[in-house]
């Protein structure tokens, strides 16, 4: 395996959903080609950061605004009986 | 605001509630999903205004259509196909395309078969534990995504932010899943070069001794 090829699956090995033959040709190259093996571990990385990223809290004023409109549509929605 | 509803009430079980016609468990529900709803429509919209309108739509949505959700996917990536929706139609709008859709409007660059090559190789001096949120990574985590094409920007929200897969990934943004691992492929490279450019020790820069043809 070439890093070109490496490159190519390299979604498949982060994710795990690689091919098991494949692999192990993936982390036989890694063994032997420290860039490959960097470039792994910051993906990785870069991955993990933004799925930690804190969410945005809505602007105060905008939720209350929100929740009176929801609130409101509910009702027209759903009557009393 | 404190929720109404005990805590412990699961999606599932404030859906019945909320189907049933419970107003206080439907909004125990968008108080539990409205963070992330609003987050994803500002990194897709980057402008406080339609995040705003694309999570009211969302949730008035769920008011209407409610009865429909089956629970075949879990509630959290519905609303995240509703709110990416009401999102695209925003940025067709601003692109001035109402019929053209985001494939068809976007393809043609994405036939081309290179992969960008890693530039600036280097362990990075923290681990992700470490670099706790502050302001300054925060800062850099948007900027890195600003400077991505918004076709591989959106596909790396829903798939790398949100954790949908490759499949709903697709399935939200009306692209093929070929054209979708093409797409997140380029954004985690791109992603990962400009986030080494900074958090990257120079001190453990490698150079590729491989023949790489451009």
């Amino acid at each position: 395996m070439k890093c070109e090829e490496l490159l190519r699956m390299l979604n498949e090995y982060v994710d795990g959903t690689v091919d098991p033959a494949i692999c192990e040709e993936f982390e036989k190259h890694m063994a032997g080609c420290d860039p490959c093996q960097v470039v792994v571990d910051n993906i990785r990385k870069t991955i993990t950061l933004y799925k930690n990223g804190q969410p945005y809290e809505l602007p105060v004023a905008f939720r209350s605004k929100l929740h009176a409109t929801l609130r409101e549509k509910w009702k027209e929605k759903h009557p009393i009986k | 605001m404190i929720n109404q509803m005990p805590p412990v009430l699961s999606d599932g079980e404030l859906v019945l509630r909320a189907k049933a016609g419970d107003l206080d468990a439907f909004d125990a529900l968008t108080t539990r999903h409205e963070r992330r709803v609003y987050s994803l429509a500002m990194r897709m919209l980057r402008q406080e205004q339609d995040a705003e309108d694309v999570t009211q739509q969302t949730f008035l949505s769920v008011v209407e259509h409610l009865d429909r959700f089956r629970g075949e996917s879990s509630l959290s990536t519905w609303l995240l196909r509703i709110a990416t929706y009401a999102a695209l139609k925003i940025i067709r709008k601003r692109k001035g395309l109402d019929i053209v859709s985001l494939e068809e409007a976007t393809e043609p660059s994405d036939h081309s078969d290179t992969i960008p090559h890693p530039e600036f190789i280097a362990d990075w001096r923290q681990s992700p534990e470490q670099l706790v949120e502050t302001r300054e990574i925060r800062r850099l985590l948007d900027e890195a995504l600003t400077q991505l094409d918004e076709k591989h920007r959106l596909v790396f929200l829903l798939r790398d932010v949100e954790g949908l897969s490759i499949k709903e990934t697709a399935a939200a943004l009306g692209l093929s899943e070929a054209n979708t691992k093409m797409r997140l492929l380029r954004a985690r490279l791109q992603l990962r070069e400009q986030l080494t450019q900074t958090l990257g020790d120079p001190a453990t820069q490698l150079i590729r001794s491989h023949n790489h043809p451009r």
